[in-house]
């Protein structure tokens, strides 16, 4: 689990982040959602890291990011993986040599040993036969796979996804979104997915953190969201007609 | 507002160094690397040296012998002031101005690209120095790989001029061969290879800093790529002045 207790974050002395408080939970299928600029990147990065809040704790089962020296925040980011907006894969690595990446930094497998947790990672995206390709010749939703299976090479405890639909089309976009939640489920990550995707917040949101203007406005799961009393959530997620009417015929229903 | 900005970005620049200067994650990874980075800075920039230098050599030659013609001058001073002018200059400041452009900026890009894109913040999560990964291979190939270009670039240029003794009748190739002969000093030549390696050390780890912290897309690729040519020549013609003083006086 992680947890986040009244990080605050600032840039040029404006405020980004309002003492933010979060639980994220192994197993789940963890979604920070807001509109662009609302702060969840910057929440992410700080969770993951690559920026530094001014104020706070961030926990990673128990143990805070903030009290760690540089050698014990580089051995934890070896159980964290991290599927960027832009898949972030190598152009100068083939799929495999990519997927195979994190393994060869830091593990000591044989060389075949290595080659097969990456053909079964790949598999385990659906990318049997593509190991051989290189990043540029593959289509948005491939490349995505891709930086999948190389964020779960090494069987991560953390999974972070940064906008892990941007770009792609409905059908594809499904399909991200089941693998991570499967793959979550069956390995028992903590998975915290940053979108802005309404598919994927009423599709796999189990735990659900509305981020509003830097402030933790509400928290809930999906099925919740259709009874939030919260207008700035609900002006958020039922934004289109069609998500509207959705709620109208969840609500009748229920 | 300049000399604070130059002070802040010379202590950002030191500290760049110190997290390059690192011991690698992995040794083969960085072996590995090293070789490919030789062959993509080193050898690719062969052929563009030996087409400059012959050209180059040849062109001095031609004008050596348009200036200095007078019969109290010997016919051997073409090749004599040809090689002094190579060995002193051309073959390591302006070659390491040449190669600022071409090592430069495709270091400065690939680095550039590579950080908007996000692939160095991969590297920063999965816990690999990144700077170290990407940036130490370069500058040691490159410090590897220098000194021999400058060799053929100082055996091209000198070939340069001879050609046009054979295919002209400005100077008689034998004075030609006989002034690069006569009174040659050794120590030129390794005041070039000392100074090709400062020069080298400069344009890699400069346009890999330019690189490295670049922020925006595309655009702001492309001025780090330019300002890492700009910033590495000013400071390789700096550096000539300094090592000419040091070495040669």
């Amino acid at each position: 689990m992680i947890e986040v207790k009244n990080v605050t974050k600032s840039f040029d002395g404006k405020t980004i982040l309002h003492n933010i408080d979060a639980k994220f939970y192994a197993g789940k299928t963890n979604l920070i959602i807001g509109q662009s600029g609302s702060g969840k990147t910057v929440l992410m990065k700080s969770i993951v890291g690559l920026v530094r809040p001014e104020e706070g704790q961030i926990l990673y089962n128990g143990r805070d990011v903030m009290q760690m020296n540089q050698m014990q925040i580089k051995d934890l980011r070896k159980e964290i993986g991290m599927l960027f907006q832009g898949s972030a894969l190598f152009d100068y690595e083939t799929v495999l040599g990519n997927v195979m990446f994190p393994l060869v930094m830091f593990t000591d497998m044989p060389q075949k040993e290595m080659r097969e947790r990456a053909l079964f990672c790949l598999e385990r995206v659906n990318l049997k036969g593509a190991d051989k390709k290189y990043p540029s010749e593959l289509s948005g939703g491939m490349q995505k796979r891709v930086a999948i299976a190389r964020a779960i090479a090494l069987n991560p405890k953390y999974l972070f996804c940064d906008e892990p639909n941007s770009g792609l089309d409905p059908k594809t976009s499904i399909l991200i979104d089941e693998l991570l939640h499967d793959i979550t489920e069956e390995y028992q990550m903590t998975t915290i997915i940053n979108t802005h995707d309404m598919n994927s917040v009423l599709g796999i949101g189990e735990n659900i953190i509305f981020i509003n203007k830097g402030h933790k406005e509400w928290v809930g799961d999906k099925s919740q969201i259709y009874s939030a009393d919260n207008q700035a959530l609900n002006d958020f997620v039922f934004a289109t007609d069609l998500f509207q009417k959705v709620k109208d015929y969840v609500s009748k229903n229920q | 507002m300049t000399i604070k900005s130059s002070i802040e970005t010379f202590g950002k620049y030191c500290l760049f160094i110190k997290r390059v200067f690192t011991i690698p994650d992995r040794w083969a990874v960085f072996f590995k690397r090293t070789v490919l980075e030789i062959t993509k800075l080193g050898v690719d920039s062969i052929p563009l040296v030996l087409i400059i230098a012959i050209f180059i050599g040849a062109v001095i030659a031609i004008q050596m012998q348009l200036n200095i013609m007078s019969p109290l001058i010997p016919a051997y001073s073409v090749g004599l002031a040809t090689r002094e002018i190579v060995l002193l200059e051309f073959s390591s400041s302006i070659l390491g101005l040449i190669l600022a452009g071409k090592v430069g900026s495709n270091i400065a890009s690939e680095i550039g690209t590579m950080r908007v894109t996000e692939q160095i913040d991969a590297l920063e999560i999965m816990g690999v120095n990144s700077s170290n990964f990407l940036v130490l291979p370069k500058i040691i190939a490159f410090l590897i790989f220098m000194p021999v270009l400058v060799i053929f670039c100082m055996v091209t240029s000198l070939f340069g001029g001879y050609l046009v003794a054979i295919f002209t009748d400005l100077f008689p190739a034998s004075r030609y061969i006989y002034g690069i002969q006569t009174m040659f000093n050794e120590w030129y030549v390794w005041y070039a290879l000392i100074k090709s390696l400062v020069f080298s050390f400069i344009i890699t780890s400069v346009a890999a800093y330019f690189g490295y912290y670049v922020k925006g897309g595309a655009l702001q690729v492309g001025k780090a790529s330019t300002n890492a040519v700009v910033s590495s020549s000013i400071l390789i013609l700096l550096l000539d002045v300094v090592l000419t003083k040091l070495l040669l006086q």
